[in-house]
């Protein structure tokens, strides 16, 4: 049923976004089909997936279930910094503000400050990033996630992208560059 | 949240999606990228994975596929080969050479034997270096320098300016600028084994710190046993169009043990080893006796003087320099250039030149200048970033070098 579901969506996937693809001939067609299938099945999880997200124009990301919310620092970030080495997180309690940093990531070359793109107060953060920084690299939008707001109110999020628009964004940004 | 390995798959494929926008997108912004110059290794780093940033005026590569903290840790482990064409190699020649270059440099140029080298400062009239650079004695009418590729132009105003006065009053001195031939580095164990295959000269008679022109994969090279990254090493300087060839044959030697590494890695690995960055760690107003380089002023340097600034150098060897360079570990976030250095008091005693996160050491790492009397060896002490204090975990004099790497290079000196 799941599956059913997410071929639909994948084909859907498929007209929008996927580039052209060269296709084999002969024996290698089944594996070849097989092969896109996989990847279109995955893309349209991600695709899903994501598509909850709201990201700010300073490349983080939310994720809102009600009046919480879960923030991190995007794939394009994490991309254009290289490896974490280590990660400063708020103390729990403390306030954050939407457009303020509240923390830092910092790769082997740079430091970037970490800015919320909601505000609230902090009700938790990812201790595990401590331990392994890495994860901001690994597992973004996952296990890399930096801290957990209790939202004031929701006026911050008709501010913040959706995918298309965070996607336009990035490449705008690396055509000036 | 199930399916963790789509997770994986997703991510690497939406960074190719992307990737592949890049390719399209990047075409637009030539404008740019015509400005910076190109080494003769340019389109092989591109077809190698090279992400290709500007670096003093020339379009270099920071790293390749393979991560900084890899390459680093792979030069230790196997070998990195560099492209440093961008640095600027220059032959000084004629009869007068040597006490030309003696008053522009603090090292003992006429000790040194022919086919040895050394790393010597440039200095001004205060006593601050101009640039950093190794220079070698090839014969007693010709040394061959390298210098900075951002101080360039500065060095090859501030020679041409001297030589002029020199050959003026009768002095036999002129100059070849190498723009012909590219700098490559070689470095890690395996770089001596690697480039033996290439050349019939036995490279275990040429020590550290040792030049020879000889020929390597067919070309005619300068050959520098040295090094930026504490390891043994080599130096190729070879005509630009053998480079390409040169750097193929390095790699296939090697069975891809030895990789191409970029200038964020080459960065690390200095670092590491406690070595000077011109412009971070030294700079117009440091002396070298500050940056803790007395060692590069030779003996009868110190009693004769004779270059620029001596007087300024040779007091602060005899009072103590009022500043020192030091290394530094720290807990926490790296620190970074600028960060600011204090003591347990609070007082200001100091600032960060360079710092980072070491691979090798798997700690954050660093140098900087700080008051003497702070710069002992255990000192406890307080840097200053984003506004937060961070205590020292530790302090380490900058002449133990991290890694311990100068005893490497004092093993593969001359016996």
């Amino acid at each position: 049923m799941a599956t059913s579901l997410w071929a639909t969506r994948a084909a859907s996937f498929l007209r929008i976004n996927v580039p052209c693809r060269g296709f084999a001939t002969g024996s290698d067609v089944p594996i070849c089909y097989l092969a896109l299938y996989c990847y279109e099945i995955a893309a349209a999880f991600i695709d899903w997936f994501l598509k909850d997200l709201k990201y700010a124009d300073s490349h983080e990301w939310v994720r809102v279930e009600g009046k919480s919310a879960t923030v991190g620092i995007t794939d394009h970030a994490q991309d254009h910094l290289g490896e974490v080495v280590y990660v400063e997180l708020p103390e729990e309690g403390s306030k954050v503000e939407r457009g303020a940093s509240f923390g830092a990531v910092e790769s082997v070359k740079a430091t970037s400050d970490v800015n919320s793109p909601v505000s609230g107060k902090v009700v938790e953060v990812n201790t595990k990033l401590s331990d392994s920084p890495g994860l901001v690299n690994t597992s973004p939008y996952k296990d890399g996630w930096i801290i957990k707001v209790e939202l004031e109110d929701d006026s911050d999020l008709p501010c913040l992208m959706d995918p298309e628009r965070y996607t336009k964004f990035c490449e705008e940004e690396d055509a000036s560059h | 949240m199930r399916g963790g390995g789509l997770w994986q798959l997703g991510q690497s494929v939406t960074r190719r999606l992307a990737q592949s926008d890049k390719k399209t997108v990047a075409r637009r912004c030539f404008a740019s990228e015509a400005d910076l110059k190109k080494t003769a290794l340019y389109d092989f780093h591109v077809a190698h994975g090279g992400k290709m940033v500007p670096f003093a005026g020339w379009s270099m590569p920071i790293q390749y596929k393979d991560s900084i903290m890899d390459s680093t840790l792979n030069c230790r482990e196997n070998g990195s080969l560099f492209d440093v064409a961008h640095m600027c190699g220059l032959s000084l020649k004629g009869k007068d050479c040597i006490p030309f270059l003696e008053k522009l440099v603090i090292a003992d140029v006429a000790g040194l034997a022919p086919g040895t080298g050394t790393l010597t400062v440039f200095t001004n009239e205060k006593g601050g270096a101009i640039d950093d650079s190794v220079i070698t004695k090839v014969t007693n009418e010709h040394i061959y320098l390298v210098v900075n590729a951002g101080c360039r132009d500065k060095d090859l105003a501030h020679i041409e300016e001297h030589m002029k006065a020199f050959t003026s009053k009768g002095g036999d001195v002129s100059w070849h600028i190498h723009d012909e031939r590219s700098l490559l580095a070689l470095q890690g164990p395996l770089a001596a084994p690697v480039l033996q295959h290439l050349t019939k000269e036995d490279l275990s008679k040429l020590y550290f710190g040792e030049f020879q022109v000889l020929d390597i994969n067919g070309a005619l090279c300068y050959l520098t046993r040295t090094g930026y990254t504490g390891e043994d090493g080599f130096e190729i300087s070879v005509p630009s169009e053998n480079a390409v060839d040169l750097a193929k044959a390095i790699l296939e030697k090697s069975e891809g043990k030895v990789r191409l590494t970029g200038l964020g890695a080459r960065d690390s690995l200095r670092l590491e080893a406690g070595l000077c960055l011109y412009g971070n760690d030294m700079e117009q107003h440091t002396t070298p006796v500050e940056a803790g380089l007395t060692w590069a002023i030779g003996k009868r340097r110190r009693a004769e003087g004779g270059f620029l600034g001596a007087e300024v150098i040779l007091k602060q060897i005899e009072q103590g320099p009022s500043i020192r360079r030091v290394g530094l570990f720290s807990a926490g976030p790296p620190a970074r250039s600028h960060c600011e250095i204090q003591d347990e008091k609070g007082q200001n005693i100091g600032e960060v030149t360079s710092g980072g996160f070491s691979p090798c050491l798997k700690k954050n790492i660093a140098m900087g200048y700080v008051k003497s009397g702070h710069h002992k060896n255990g000192t406890k002490l307080k840097i200053v970033i984003r506004g937060k204090f961070r205590p020292v975990v530790g302090w380490v004099n900058h002449q133990g070098i991290f890694l311990n790497l100068r005893a490497k290079s004092l093993a593969l000196a001359k016996p």
